[in-house]
């Protein structure tokens, strides 16, 4: 019993500051327009019953985000560093993506199926080219996929020949926006079962034990018979993963590949959530659900912007500054200050009982 | 009171969540004075010597300094009140000279004049005996040099009160006398010592006053030479040595006649020369010699740790290939390492998957062990080897290191070994538990269990093991058994033909 309350007060420990950030952005927009988060029913070009909203817009809008996120938090908790070029990486995919699609005379599902296996195992080649550098190599995350950062775009304007194609499809259409008859957004529910294959991976393997005792102490875990390099590539091989889904999502919400800005800087954005999310950048013990509630709080914050009619030129500066504050509320030293202080009040607040 | 009062302790209390690691402690250090601090692990002396240094902030309690009431807030503070330590694991830059490490971090900003601080380290180094060169990186010289180098920079920041945490416990028996020379030095240049060790023998070679505590207690300050070594004991475990006396008797010299587990031939590494060793099921042997003789790179070959590069393995009767730890692991050899917080412990996970860790790894990547599963062993172990932890889930990196080290014994006893072997499983570790590891050692080699036990306390060796292998130099130089078995023979064949 007593565990369980101690587990209970560390896992919320580390997902403190994110769920307040959540909160208060949602009080924030509460206040500023009580309507903000209202939902309402409309019908879509299809003729679907479709839900809509700024919240459905700030859920949806971080689907690609959050997916990266969770793959970013393993490759984090392993390495101790981050891939850097997740976007690149993720225009590959979905170049790939397009590109099988087109071979085709027609887009069926069968066609869908093949050109997601294909863009996905491309992605985990890519992640495996930058996990045998890190793993292998010994080489900083950061410096290793700097390298697929700096040449991803190139690579991924090749495999289209230079175009932009686009793909006109209802299959496609229903990936990026609404399926027919579920008035959810088709990414979300998406951000929801890879999710739940993580969680599974998690449950059916020792993953994540493993990753924490990788990322903790390297030299130790080797010594228990922890195959250190494998666990190190498999975390950018799951993060390749992510990075495919997150690609075909972005494709297919418009339609056409765009190489040049498909996914262009989430790399940083994937890393911040992990951060706000309370995870250490320096690798160790990590939470999954951490990560991708940072996800949220960044695109609430990016909506709540663009609502309160912030030029987009303007966004990331005000941005900045919400991130500044949240990182600083979540460093060490400000924790240990706070807990000091709640100590002290905790110690008068006794002492006036017993006065 | 003719001597000088230095440093006054009155009434110090700290706590910890869920612990009270002080209460109510005096101490005295009087000015000339190497006053050696005891206690077993989790008595509290660490926890006095953080206070002391700045690291943590005391509850209640007053600190003086030279009869001046004193607050230490920082290290910084420490330092200016005259407060230097040097701890176990030296904290200066290996990657720098000497020199650069006497004056980093201190008076000189971003213009140093590189001439003239050698000059001064020199100077210092001479004074004070230290065979050191001021333009040497401190990463060339031996680990006891670099720590005399840490007390010169104590000594040139005018330090008045000098700690020493476990200075001599990875230092041999030369390096010691010389550690041992210049804290002397020291003394007689007023400096007030307070020395913090595990080994008995040291505290009554160099030490005026002892002040031992116990469970965050003060137990008493007592002049060494009124404090027979038994009692000392006594009064640190809080009970009679009965259970030391015991442990004496039921010592396994008998040898061990059972079938051979583990044989290897011409097994090197490359670490280590070539070498031959076996052990029998139910045997406790050991592998002695000085630091750097090669005993643990020749275990860490057995397990695989280091690359192995030749040799032909038999474990019970059948060949085996031990290239990686996951190999040796298979064939049933556990591996508790000599640097427990690199090499052993994994500090930000729980006690229980600190414990569970072997077994999973073992157990393979898709056979993970349940919640509740790993938290009936948990706790099983918890009990058996009466690990003291607030919880299962309570991090491993804030237990102290007696109860660190069981949670690794732990881990390997979960797998069941057939063969575990122990280096150095009781360095830097309090005499209870000292004891509770041999005790279980020798029982694990009754119930069949074979093991490698490496020390550096050669009493600790003679007590479990039935067959020594002296090691010098990189080299197996002599097997002692039986009769043998004494610590004069051992101290011979270290030594080699030079002793007779």
């Amino acid at each position: 019993m007593k565990d369980k309350t101690v587990n209970l007060k560390g896992g919320l420990g580390q997902l403190t500051i994110p769920i307040i950030a959540v909160a208060l952005l949602v009080i924030f927009n509460l206040i500023r327009d009580p309507g903000f988060f209202s939902i309402s029913i409309t019908h879509n070009n299809y003729g679907n019953a479709v839900l809509a909203g700024n919240l459905i817009s700030i859920i949806n809008g971080a689907s690609e985000l959050a997916i990266l996120a969770i793959g970013m938090t393993l490759v984090t908790a392993a390495t101790k560093g981050q891939d850097i070029s997740v976007g690149a990486a993720a225009a590959i995919a979905g170049s790939v993506f397009v590109k099988v699609l087109k071979s085709g005379a027609e887009i069926s599902g069968g066609t869908v199926i093949l050109a997601f296996i294909c863009s996905c195992c491309v992605a985990m080649i890519f992640g495996a080219f930058n996990g045998t550098l890190v793993a292998v190599f010994n080489i900083q995350p950061m410096i290793a996929t700097l390298i697929l950062y700096t040449c991803g775009r190139s690579i991924a304007y090749w495999i289209n020949g230079g175009a932009t194609p686009t793909v006109t499809s209802p299959i496609i259409n229903a990936i990026g926006s609404f399926a027919p008859g579920i008035p959810i957004p088709m990414p979300v529910i998406i951000v929801i079962i890879v999710t739940i294959l993580f969680k599974l991976l998690f449950h059916f393997t020792s993953l994540e034990l493993l990753t924490q005792s990788v990322g903790i102490n390297q030299s130790a875990a080797r010594l228990n018979g922890i195959n250190t390099t494998f666990i190190k590539l498999l975390s950018f091989i799951l993060l390749g993963v992510c990075v495919s889904v997150a690609g075909i999502i972005g494709v297919s919400r418009l339609g056409l590949i765009n190489h040049e800005t498909l996914l262009l800087d989430v790399e940083m954005d994937a890393i911040l959530a992990v951060a706000i999310g309370g995870n250490s950048l320096g690798g160790g013990k990590f939470k999954i659900s951490g990560s991708i509630i940072g996800a949220y709080v960044i695109q609430m914050l990016t909506i709540t912007l663009y609502a309160m009619k912030v030029s987009s030129t303007d966004v990331k500066a005000y941005k900045a500054i919400v991130i500044v504050l949240l990182v600083v509320i979540g460093s060490p030293v400000v924790k240990e200050r706070f807990a000091k202080l709640m100590k002290q009040r905790k110690k008068l607040a006794k002492g006036g009982e017993a006065a | 009171m003719q001597e000088e009062c230095l440093l006054k302790l009155r009434g110090i209390g700290k706590r910890f969540p869920g612990v009270r690691a002080l209460h109510n402690v005096d101490f005295t250090l009087r000015k000339g004075e190497i006053h050696a601090l005891m206690g077993e692990n989790g008595a509290g002396k660490s926890t006095l010597i953080k206070i002391l240094t700045g690291v943590y902030q005391m509850d209640e309690g007053s600190v003086e300094v030279d009869g001046k009431a004193v607050n230490i807030h920082s290290p910084q503070d420490a330092q200016n009140n005259g407060i230097s330590t040097v701890y176990q694991e030296i904290t200066l830059c290996p990657n720098l000279t000497v020199a650069e490490n006497m004056f980093i971090g201190r008076e000189g900003g971003a213009w140093v004049n590189q001439k003239e601080y050698r000059k001064r380290a020199d100077e210092q180094l001479q004074n004070l005996n230290i065979p050191a060169r001021s333009s040497q990186q401190l990463g060339s010289c031996s680990l006891a040099v670099q720590q005399m180098v840490a007390i010169a920079r104590a000594v040139d920041m005018q330090c008045k009160v000098l700690i020493l945490d476990e200075p001599t416990s990875s230092l041999d028996d030369k390096e010691v006398n010389m550690l041992f020379s210049l804290m002397r030095d020291l003394k007689k240049k007023g400096v007030g010592i307070i020395f913090v060790t595990h080994f008995l023998e040291q505290v009554y070679e160099v030490s005026d006053r002892i002040t031992v505590l116990r469970n965050g207690q003060l137990v008493g300050e007592y002049p060494t030479s009124e404090l027979p070594q038994v009692q000392l004991v006594a009064k640190m475990m809080g009970k009679t040595l009965d259970e030391l006396s015991a442990l004496e008797d039921t010592g396994s010299r008998v040898e061990a006649t059972g079938e051979v587990f583990y044989k290897a031939e011409g097994l090197s590494s490359e670490e280590t020369n070539p070498f031959d060793f076996s052990i029998r099921k139910g045997e406790v042997n050991g592998l002695t010699g000085l630091l750097g003789s090669g005993r643990s790179e020749s275990v860490r070959a057995i397990f695989g740790a280091d690359k192995v590069t030749a040799g032909k393995v038999n474990i019970n009767g059948k060949e085996a290939k031990i290239s990686k730890p996951i190999d040796a692991m298979k064939n049933g050899i556990g591996y508790l390492a000599e640097d427990r917080k690199r090499d052993g412990i994994i500090a930000d996970l729980s006690v229980r998957e600190n414990i569970i860790l072997a077994l999973q790894v073992m157990n393979g990547f898709f056979k993970p062990i349940s919640r509740s599963e790993s938290e009936a062993f948990a706790d099983e172990y918890i009990k058996a080897l009466k690990i003291k932890t607030a919880s299962t889930e309570t991090p491993v990196g804030s237990l102290s290191g007696g109860n660190q080290q069981k949670v690794i014994l732990a881990r390997w006893l979960l797998t069941h070994p057939d063969y575990l072997i122990l280096d150095e499983p009781t360095r830097g570790i309090d005499v209870g538990t000292k004891l509770e590891i041999q005790k279980l050692v020798l029982q694990l080699a009754k119930d069949g269990v074979s093991v490698t036990f490496i020390s550096s306390e050669v009493e600790e060796m003679l007590r479990t093991c039935s067959r020594l292998i002296v090691m010098r130099d990189r080299h197996i130089v002599g097997e002692l058994k039986g009769n043998d078995l004494n610590q004069a023979q051992v101290m011979k064949t270290i030594a080699g033909g030079e002793a007779e």
